[in-house]
């Protein structure tokens, strides 16, 4: 199948050597006034282009966090961070919000679609915020659709599909704009073992297809499917 | 959000809560009823204010040459000034910055038509008379001019009550009435007007003749009043004082006895009710706007719940890379979608209001109601700006959600 990242000039963008993700003394520090927690300690982390990363550890360890950080809907305290060789570490919220949408493909565990648009509506959404024009949109929205095997659900709204094919609506989101990378949390959290194995084999897909993948996860499944594994703890990140 | 999607969110968001919406489209109805209607009931009453004072006539000095009140080359105070007709050609002539100016002689004289007979008041005046005390003519009759007063016709222009009186239903205009024993014809008569002051009886009610006709029927020399206009209402204060020192010197006055001439200026009682107005109109204009505001502090409230509701999808769209722009625009807006739903229902409804008081025939006391350009221009920016605002600061709040937390809701 061909899937956009596939379609694309493969060569990495210039300087990054390969590297989509690339952390360097990474902290986080939320401060609630009298408590300061520290979320993260030091991370330090490289991905390259094409790499499959699953994230595990114990709740607490700093993966929601470590995600929100990879995903540029937070900022670290202190590090530096470059994705696909762009600094994002100092960036203002419309300069996030404008890596996110080029950048960064979602996938959420609670699916996040907005339910009171249609399945093709919900996938033309991050094109919208990235001003491709309408026609195009809708086209690339429909493709993506049938890509994920919902070609005759595009105007189903989410109430109306299964966990499953919600789910697969959200893949197809995250690649409506050409991600260099895709970001899962607990994917299948919210499904059942099968529609879980069938939203497993499609993102294992994506990746044969040429994805960068970093999937935040408790399922061991799932993390045994990933060539890499990256554990947490402690807000650090622990050799296997 | 396409435009398409934004109006079927906004249609979904103002169905689910009817009552709400109701209520919030119905505040800002009626405030925008409050104000257009105030203003409108405003600028009717002016209007119809500034009418009937006009029916006295067009701004203009009404004169009355009385007593000396100071001494004088000698003479002591007390002495009459007397004029005559000839004192105001020499006005006209002399004075700059005359526009019009007229005599006025006036006495009752017994006036018969047939068997009816009636007391009338009767004045001598010049053509210019007319066109400054807002004498129209009702079709098919004139008033006084050139000729009738040069060759000192026994005509006469009546006005519209007396001719009612005299005459009933039929053509006033050519009959030949007995006035002071003498035959006058009908040459026109008052078209009805709003007069609410006088100096000497309303114009309804009396008959205006030549002034040379008037001398020779009475057999008076001595003018009782004479009145005129500068060309423009504000010049007549310093017309006045130019005509009083003229006439010192010619009537040999003091020029700084202002009892010598009686003066009214009648531009001062406009000018008088053209202030009072405004201030009444301002006071209007501001309830009217408070009511507005309430509407809008309502409109205001009713965003903040939406963003609420609507936290999570915020959160979503922003982590799919909506601006904050983006999202500030959105429920902006939506509040202008309500606020121009509102404003426009209630412009209607003032219209209407104002169509349906204009045919209670309540005219002559308070005056119709006017939604002029500028009342209805004013309210929508009124509006527009109370929109604004009432919008600007629960989508500023949606705007400066942080995703993370919005998207856990």
């Amino acid at each position: 199948m061909n899937w956009p990242f596939a379609q694309r000039d493969n060569g990495a963008p210039e300087g990054t050597n390969g590297r989509i993700i690339e952390m360097r003394g990474i902290q986080k520090v939320y401060d609630t006034g009298k408590i300061q927690v520290e979320a993260l300690r030091g991370i330090d982390l490289t991905v390259e282009r094409g790499e499959f990363v699953a994230v595990v550890g114990p709740s607490g360890s700093g993966k929601s966090t470590l995600l929100n950080l990879l995903g540029c809907l937070d900022t670290p305290t202190e590090g530096k961070y470059l994705l696909a060789g762009e600094p994002v570490a100092g960036m203002d919220r419309d300069g996030l919000a404008e890596v996110r949408n080029r950048r960064v493909g979602f996938v959420f565990q609670n699916f996040n679609l907005l339910p009171q648009l249609s399945a093709l509506e919900n996938v033309e959404m991050p094109m919208l915020f990235g001003g491709v024009p309408s026609r195009q949109r809708r086209e690339r929205a429909r493709k993506l659709l049938e890509q994920v095997g919902l070609g005759d659900r595009v105007e189903h709204k989410p109430t109306e599909l299964s966990g499953g094919q919600m789910q697969r609506v959200a893949v197809a989101r995250a690649l409506a704009m050409e991600p260099d990378l895709i970001l899962a949390d607990e994917p299948t959290g919210n499904l059942d073992t099968a529609s879980g194995s069938d939203v497993l084999s499609l993102l294992t897909e994506l990746w044969r297809g040429g994805a960068t993948l970093v999937v935040v996860t408790h399922d061991t499944a799932l993390a045994e499917r990933a060539p890499r594994i990256v554990e947490m703890r402690d807000g650090r990140i622990v050799d296997r | 959000m396409s435009l398409q999607a934004f109006f079927r969110q906004l249609g979904r968001d103002l169905v689910t809560q009817k009552l709400r919406t109701f209520l919030t489209v119905f505040g800002i109805t009626w405030g925008t009823v409050a104000v257009s209607l105030l203003l409108a009931f405003g600028l009717g009453l002016q209007r119809q204010q500034t009418r009937s004072m006009a029916g006295l006539g067009d701004r203009i000095v009404i004169a009355w040459p009385s007593r000396t009140s100071k001494p004088w080359q000698g003479v002591d105070r007390g002495r009459r000034i007397l004029m005559r007709g000839e004192d105001i050609l020499f006005l006209e002539r002399s004075v700059p910055g005359v526009a019009a100016i007229s005599p006025e002689m006036s006495t009752e004289l017994k006036a018969r038509w047939g068997t009816k007979v009636r007391a009338v008041r009767v004045s001598g005046v010049w053509p210019s008379y007319g066109a400054m005390r807002n004498m129209i003519p009702q079709e098919g009759g004139r008033f006084i001019d050139a000729l009738d007063q040069a060759r000192r016709r026994r005509v006469v222009f009546v006005g519209n009550e007396i001719a009612g009186d005299l005459f009933g239903t039929q053509d006033a205009v050519g009959k030949v009435v007995q006035l002071g024993g003498s035959p006058f014809t009908v040459i026109g008569v008052l078209q009805p007007k709003e007069q609410d002051s006088a100096y000497s009886g309303r114009d309804h009610s009396k008959f205006v003749i030549p002034e040379s006709t008037f001398r020779a029927l009475t057999g008076r020399r001595y003018l009782d009043d004479f009145i005129y206009k500068a060309e423009r209402p504000k010049l007549n204060a310093s017309l006045t004082l130019r005509i009083r020192n003229t006439l010192a010197r010619r009537m040999h006055f003091d020029p700084s006895d202002d009892q010598a001439i009686q003066v009214w200026d009648t531009t001062e009682m406009f000018q008088f009710f053209d202030t009072f107005m405004l201030a009444f109109n301002v006071f209007l204009g501001v309830m009217g706007l408070l009511t507005l505001v309430v509407g809008g502090i309502g409109v205001s409230n009713i965003m903040n719940v939406v963003v609420d509701e609507r936290t999570r999808e915020i959160g979503i769209k922003m982590a799919l890379g909506a601006k904050g722009r983006t999202i500030l625009l959105q429920f902006l807006a939506e509040t202008l979608v309500i606020t121009a739903a509102g404003g426009a229902a209630g412009l209607l409804l003032a219209f209407g209001i104002c169509r349906g008081v204009s045919h209670l025939g309540l005219e002559k006391t308070i005056g119709n109601p006017v939604l002029s350009p500028g009342i209805a221009i004013l309210t929508t920016v009124s509006l527009g700006l109370i929109g604004f605002i009432a919008g600007y600061f629960p989508a500023r709040d949606a705007a400066r959600l942080d995703p993370v937390v919005a998207m856990k809701v």
